[in-house]
């Protein structure tokens, strides 16, 4: 089953054969150099690797490039370059959301799918936006209050 | 200049007297720093940059923390036990503080002043408050670089600190999590992809590798075989991390000739030793507590790079000890010291002794096998729970007994646990599981307990804290445990302060005293006192509730190792259907806190991963190994089960800091199992709080 699969990364226009089957993570690393999306557990279990695929978060690990035709995928080095993506790292880091940080990636990109969709979330909707992310590091509580705040900032922004 | 009676020098300077051993001025308008204590995820770096700055009178933004190199950096050992700020950032604050006057008496020599009448601002020389032309750099030269820190000149008082002290923000985790910085996301130039495919069990023994069923399959991987060691390279990592997956398919491996069995059990140690008791008193318990094994459980897998150039070996790691693993990787490599470089990246989380040094062996065999080409190894999330060092499985068993005014008349604790300490290098064994693979009489053949001086292992925190007549302490090594156990955070303080806090409130019971008052009437150290009884009234002890009426609270306490920072923990949960931990109040003595934000910040996260411990982890082993795990059948702390946490330290600028990131371990365990009691109305003793063992002990009630 060769052939090719076009669909975009970032809003840059990538094309990649569908042979090997190739899972969307390691394309995003290894070929087209964009490392912010990680590896954890390639079973669908940690989140440390979602991406936003038409908007959505998906597992980048459990996404096979070929099934990319026509999509468009948002990667957390996205995430500087929008609104919601701003106000959101700004707020993780005023609230030193994170210790190492490796898990910060997927989570970021959960909540920013989360405040696009529904920008004044409940405490309720961001736990579940979060639940399938896990953090060893006991950063939960600092991340939970990181949304929040960013969530509080956008409002203000357009208030 | 200022003198002062020589001070006894911290460890790290001993080891490093020189001042160029700890930073640089080489180039202009940067301060170096070179301090041997590696970043794990905890913000050391941003913490040891802040005390650089503050000696050195500049802004923050001008310091660089340098990767922690073997050819570049002080050797200060391991990053473990909390120490890192104590031991490393009190060296560095010397070593800046005498740059900073040899600095002004090499300015006072060129302008023929008086190094009095001189200051310094941002790194130029004032005098008499105006510019002089000169600054650091510009004098940098006229340094002697190879001077011994003496300890001699003062650092600044602490009512004069400006940055330490303040929640300096963390420069490095914004772009690491939005871009890249991790030493999984390094690449070098024609990198080649290795995977370890792992003894199924310990000294297991290679059988058959089927190498042109992996050729049909997986053409273009090649295949390393060393003994026992077993690694695939190629290009494509995904192809690489497939063909790992179906490893049962194209390896077999034998039994090992003999069970696991290391040769010497070491004897009970007496930690403090008291006469029994001589008058039977009628109300005593008798309790015995546990944890099983535990996983570090990082959220990225171990990884490492390793390149053979030139006779030269250099590797990247995320090790918390470069030093101690450089002699292992050249010693079990037959490589001269001088030619092995070793270089710290950041990892994932890092809470004790993991996978990482296995990683970087891992990495520097196949890098050996594969000459000239840099070498990117990583492990998978099953070998990163199931085939790294794990905490260690412990059982603690108390004797106590109540006199008539209802105080404790005896307390004996005897601990059994396996190992805590088998770090690269420790009793003089590797300790990598690859250089069993290559070699297996390279295994360790006897464990140790690390030593009381540094805090213990298995006899961390087994000394109550408490004023208890003939208390009597023992520990006993289980070397007979065929699972590789380490350091995991807190060591045996976790289980120790579990079972001392669980006993002091089944006591309290029987003296049918509360909790609080029962351990303050056997508590007179002053600080311990003040944490115990601020946790109590943050929370509103003892809560609105009765014993048996599914919503409780409970407390735990302790100073950590009982010579670093106290801390108490006042926890509430519910029982119903499950255990839930609903919210959390800690009181913190530290001493003088460098950044208030980030020491916050590791002790909320270690309430929360010993709260996962406590309530939900424990491996199990399936005919004396560890089974595969994943998160699935080892679950750890979801954000749908995160209580609500409130922090507050009990701060005297006067008392120095003391590290913190392990204070939580004990108590916030202790708390949760003491409030789960009073709710349940009946004591789960064994570990983890699980939904299985409430109702497997309500059953046997
Ligand atoms: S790496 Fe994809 S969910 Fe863990
Ligand atoms: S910050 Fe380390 S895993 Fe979340």
């Amino acid at each position: 089953m060769s052939g090719m699969v076009s669909f975009t990364v970032n809003g840059t226009p990538v094309t990649a054969p569908t042979e090997g089957d190739e899972a969307l993570l390691f394309h995003l690393r290894n070929r087209l150099g964009l490392t912010a999306a990680r590896f954890g557990c390639g079973q669908e279990q940690c989140g440390a690797c979602i991406v936003q695929i038409d908007g959505q978060p998906r597992y980048a690990c459990g996404t096979s490039v070929a099934a990319l035709e026509g999509c468009a995928v948002t990667t957390p080095e996205a995430l500087s370059g929008d609104p919601v993506g701003q106000a959101l790292i700004q707020a993780f880091a005023a609230e030193t959301a994170g210790q190492c940080g490796y898990c910060l990636a997927g989570i970021l990109i959960s909540a920013h799918a989360l405040l696009s969709a529904s920008p004044q979330p409940s405490q309720d909707q961001i736990i579940a936006a979060l639940d399938r992310h896990l953090c060893r590091c006991g950063a939960n509580g600092a991340i939970l209050r990181a949304i929040r705040r960013a969530a509080d900032t956008l409002a203000e922004a357009t208030a | 200049m200022n003198a002062a009676p020589a001070p006894a020098l911290p460890k790290s300077l001993q080891d490093n007297p020189a001042l160029g051993q700890w930073l640089s001025l080489a180039t202009p308008g940067r301060v170096a720093i070179t301090p041997g204590k590696v970043e794990l995820g905890q913000g050391i770096a941003t913490a040891l940059a802040q005390i650089a700055a503050e000696e050195l009178d500049l802004p923050l933004s001008r310091i660089d923390a340098q990767p922690v190199d073997t050819d570049l950096s002080a050797n200060e050992g391991l990053t473990a036990g909390s120490q890192s700020v104590e031991i490393s950032g009190a060296s560095l604050r010397l070593a800046a503080a005498q740059a900073r006057a040899a600095l002004l008496d090499a300015a006072a020599a060129r302008l023929g002043a008086d190094t009095a009448s001189l200051t310094c601002d941002d790194g130029t020389i004032l005098r008499e408050g105006a510019a002089t032309g000169l600054d650091f750099w510009a004098l940098a030269a006229d340094l002697d670089w190879q001077q011994p820190v003496t300890g001699q000149i003062e650092p600044k008082p602490v009512a004069a600190l400006r940055l330490v002290g303040t929640s300096a923000p963390r420069a490095d985790l914004m772009p690491k999590a939005t871009q890249g910085g991790f030493i999984h996301d390094l690449t070098l130039p024609d990198m080649l992809h290795a995977r370890v495919i792992r003894q199924p069990v310990r000294l297991a023994r290679l059988a058959e590798v089927d190498q042109a069923w992996l050729a049909r399959r997986h053409p273009g991987l090649s295949v390393i075989r060393k003994g026992d060691f077993l690694a695939l390279t190629g290009d494509d990592e995904y192809q690489l991390h497939s063909a790992h997956l179906e490893a049962e398919f194209f390896t077999r491996w034998d039994d090992p000739a003999q069970p696991w069995h290391p040769t010497a059990t070491p004897p009970e140690t007496a930690i403090m030793a008291a006469e029994p008791p001589v008058n039977a008193a009628n109300r005593r318990l008798t309790a015995r507590y546990s944890r099983q094994s535990i996983a570090h459980g990082s959220i990225g897998p171990s990884c490492a790079l390793a390149q053979w150039l030139d006779g030269r070996l250099t590797v990247w790691t995320h090790s918390q000890g470069i030093f101690p693993l450089r002699a292992v990787i050249a010693r079990t490599l037959g490589l001269a010291p001088a030619d092995v470089r070793v270089i710290h990246a950041d990892g994932s989380g890092c809470y004790g002794h993991n996978g990482a040094d296995d990683a970087a062996l891992d990495a520097a065999i196949v890098a050996m096998e594969r000459p000239g080409r840099p070498i990117r190894l990583q492990w998978s999330r099953e070998d990163e729970l199931s085939r790294g060092p794990v905490g260690a499985a412990m059982s603690a068993t108390i004797e106590a007994a109540l006199d008539g005014d209802d105080r404790v008349a005896s307390w004996r604790m005897s601990v059994t646990s396996a190992p805590h300490a088998q770090r690269p290098g420790f009793g003089g064994f590797a300790n990598l599981t690859s250089a069993e693979a290559l070699d297996p009489s390279s295994r360790p053949l006897q464990v140790e307990d690390l030593p009381q001086a540094a805090g213990g292992g298995a006899s961390r925190n087994a000394v109550a804290i408490y004023d208890l007549p003939g208390q009597d302490v023992r520990v006993r090594l289980d070397a007979e445990s065929p699972v590789r156990t380490s350091s995991l955070r807190a060591l045996g303080a976790h289980l120790n302060v579990y079972a001392i806090e669980s006993a002091m409130d089944e006591l309290a019971a029987l003296a049918g005293a509360d909790p609080l008052r029962f351990r303050l009437r056997h508590l007179s150290d002053p600080r311990c006192r003040a944490v115990l009884e601020q946790a109590a009234q943050m929370a509103g002890w003892p809560g609105p509730d009765g014993e048996g009426e599914g919503r409780s609270m409970g407390l735990g306490v302790a100073r950590y190792k009982n010579k670093s920072a106290w801390l108490a923990a006042v926890a509430q949960v519910s029982v119903d259907e499950s255990i839930r931990v609903e919210r959390l109040w800690l009181a913190v003595d530290a001493g003088r806190l460098i950044n208030p934000e980030g020491a916050r910040s590791q002790i909320e996260g270690g309430a929360l991963q010993s709260l996962s411990w406590t309530t939900k982890e424990g491996i199990a082993l399936v005919d004396g190994r560890i089974p595969p795990l994943d998160w699935d059948s080892y679950p750890i702390l979801r954000f749908s089960e995160l209580p609500q946490i409130e922090t507050r330290f009990i701060i005297d600028p006067a008392h120095p800091p003391l590290g913190a990131g392990e204070a939580a371990q004990g108590p916030v365990a202790a708390a949760i199992g003491n409030a789960v009691a009073r709710a349940l109305g009946a004591r789960l003793r064994d570990l983890p709080l699980t939904r299985e063992r409430m109702m497997q002990t309500l059953l046997e009630e």
